[in-house]
């Protein structure tokens, strides 16, 4: 009976912006950043946790619509167990994935309900805002801090 | 033809009047409850704007021939009407603006840099839109005035005793409030807010920009000193506005903005300027756009105020009474005195997300912080979705949008 509203509103979008798996502070982190849209108020912040070289965990608080937030937490499960530099492969390829609604990536199928924002231009920056946030704390994270604040 | 021979207001009728409600979203009826952000055209508008640029178009105020002599006289025509929508005593009163952002920023960069001394205060409210907050924000921060924030009360009305006690100290020489809010709807009492600005000593200013559009505006009824509108809310096209000022006032005004049109000659030694109000109409106006607004002034009074308020007071009551039977559905602001604006939240669902519901079944609403953050802040919220009612907005809509609601409220469950 909503079938004109799941095009976007995927179950996937509903359960993890209402419920999401990773919305919380990590305990331990060592790289962190935040993001805001002001244009409504939306704000998340991302925290990271390595181990080696790769992004062990992610987690985040955030407060902002189902759209933002489901982006969020599939973020999180996205990049576990990446390398920084593939974690901005991914989130380069979701900024992508908005715009076109196209999934090129077979690996990047867990954020295929993202793609459904494409056709909803106003909502894109929902969808990007933890991704930009992402991008962020990586750029500050670990060896390259110092580099970015110089 | 008077009020008695005036035909009633048949919201059928002027649908028709608007090409765009014809069209279709998503396969449904374009429901359009966005028109406090923008209201849509009608015919005779679009018409004008087209035959002008069709049939009689030159620049304005300075060519010889026959085009512009012509052109001058429709644009300028914009003016008169402007001058009868206000009830202003003459067209010399009315500022031809872009915007009425234009015209408060006019107001706060001549008059307040004119006029009012470092260590004097401005008084805004808490419930303004940016664009009357934030140049006295520039002024404050440029010129040395003090600006103090007239509370209002948890129903979203001025707080009058909040209000006058700003005013006490005699140090304020401007006062600049919004006569309807954008976000609750709210009117404000504009005649106690002037006469207590008198009162103590300060000039009053009006943010028409939603006010214009819903009722009969007097401004020496009101005996404000300055008022601000725009077009685009009004009907008519968007890059249009106005500033009505008392004469004495636009007279002792330096202007603002230089340019051609509003000197009377120019040497590089020295400058003199043309009188009021051209003093302040820096470069091309808007031609077309204000051509466009006289069309619309016509439309909207050939219908009449009294009935295109009685019809948004009909609208706005029963979306009040629709929208208070929905479960979990809060109404922001309840004020004795509103317009056809009314704000609210759903529980479990964020603004935004209840605005894209709604347009995937073809209602069109805005969400957000409404350009008045502060605001939202006072109200403890980060964002509302807004539905706001034109001349062509009708009961079903309203019942369309709460149904929407309803099935939006279930599918969050």
């Amino acid at each position: 009976m909503f079938e004109d509203l799941r095009t976007l509103y995927q179950d996937t979008i509903m359960q993890r912006g209402k419920s999401p798996k990773h919305g919380q502070r990590l305990a331990v982190f060592d790289a962190e950043a935040k993001g805001d849209n002001p244009m409504c108020g939306d704000r998340v912040h991302v925290f990271l946790r390595h181990e080696g070289d790769h992004v062990a965990e992610l987690g985040f608080e955030a407060r902002g619509c189902a759209i933002s937030i489901a982006s969020a937490d599939l973020m999180a499960e996205a990049v576990a167990g990446q390398s920084d530099a593939r974690a901005l492969e991914i989130a380069n390829s979701v900024f992508a994935m908005v715009r076109t609604g196209e999934v090129t990536d077979p690996s990047l199928d867990l954020l295929r309900p993202l793609a459904a924002v494409s056709e909803a231009k106003s909502r894109i920056k929902c969808a990007t805002l933890p991704w930009g946030a992402l991008q962020s704390a990586l750029a500050g994270s670990g060896a390259e801090k110092g580099s970015v604040e110089a | 033809m008077n009020a008695l021979t005036k035909p009633a207001f048949d919201v059928a009728r002027i649908r028709q009047d608007f090409p765009i409600l014809g069209e279709k979203i998503r396969g449904k009826d374009l429901v359009f409850l966005d028109s406090a952000a923008s209201a849509q055209k009608p015919r005779v508008v679009i018409d004008a704007m087209v035959h002008a640029m069709e049939h009689q178009y030159a620049n304005v105020h300075r060519g010889l021939h026959w085009m512009s002599e012509r052109t001058t006289e429709a644009y300028e025509e914009v003016r008169d009407a402007l001058a009868t929508l206000l009830n202003a005593p003459d067209r010399s009163h009315i500022v031809i603006t872009h915007s009425s952002t234009e015209a408060i920023n006019l107001v706060a960069n001549s008059y307040g840099r004119g006029t009012l001394k470092p260590g004097q205060a401005v008084v805004i409210s808490a419930m303004e839109h940016h664009a009357n907050l934030v140049p006295w924000q520039m002024l404050r921060d440029a010129h040395g005035i003090e600006l103090r924030i007239a509370p209002i009360t948890d129903s979203g009305e001025l707080d009058m005793a909040g209000y006058e006690a700003l005013l006490q100290d005699r140090k304020v020489g401007l006062v600049s409030i919004t006569h309807m809010s954008n976000v609750l709807g709210t009117y404000t009492p504009a005649e106690r807010i002037v006469k207590l600005a008198h009162q103590y000593g300060a000039r009053a200013m009006l943010d028409g920009s939603q006010a214009v559009v819903h009722r009969a505006v007097d401004v020496q009824a009101l005996d404000v000193d300055f008022y601000a509108i725009t077009g685009h809310k009004l009907y008519g096209p968007t890059g249009i506005g106005a500033l009505y000022a008392k004469r004495e006032l636009l007279d002792a005004m330096p202007p603002w903005m230089g340019g051609g049109d509003m000197i009377r000659s120019v040497s590089f030694d020295v400058t003199t300027w043309n009188d009021a109000p051209y003093k302040f109409e820096a470069g091309t106006p808007a031609i077309l756009e204000g051509i466009g607004l006289k069309a619309a002034i016509d439309y909207v009074q050939g219908i009449g105020f009294e009935a295109i308020a009685a019809h948004e007071r009909q609208l706005t009551e029963h979306a009040l009474s629709r929208l208070a039977e929905i479960d979990g559905v809060t109404v922001i602001g309840h004020a004795q005195d509103r317009g056809g604006v009314v704000s609210f939240t759903l529980d479990g669902a964020h603004a935004h997300d209840v605005a894209t519901l709604l347009d995937r079944q073809g209602i069109a609403v805005r969400a957000g912080h409404h350009c008045a953050e502060p605001l939202m802040r006072r109200l403890g919220l980060d964002s509302t979705s807004r539905a706001s009612f034109g001349i062509y907005s009708t009961m079903e809509e309203v019942d369309a949008l709460a149904t929407a609601l309803i099935r939006i409220r279930e599918f969050f469950r």
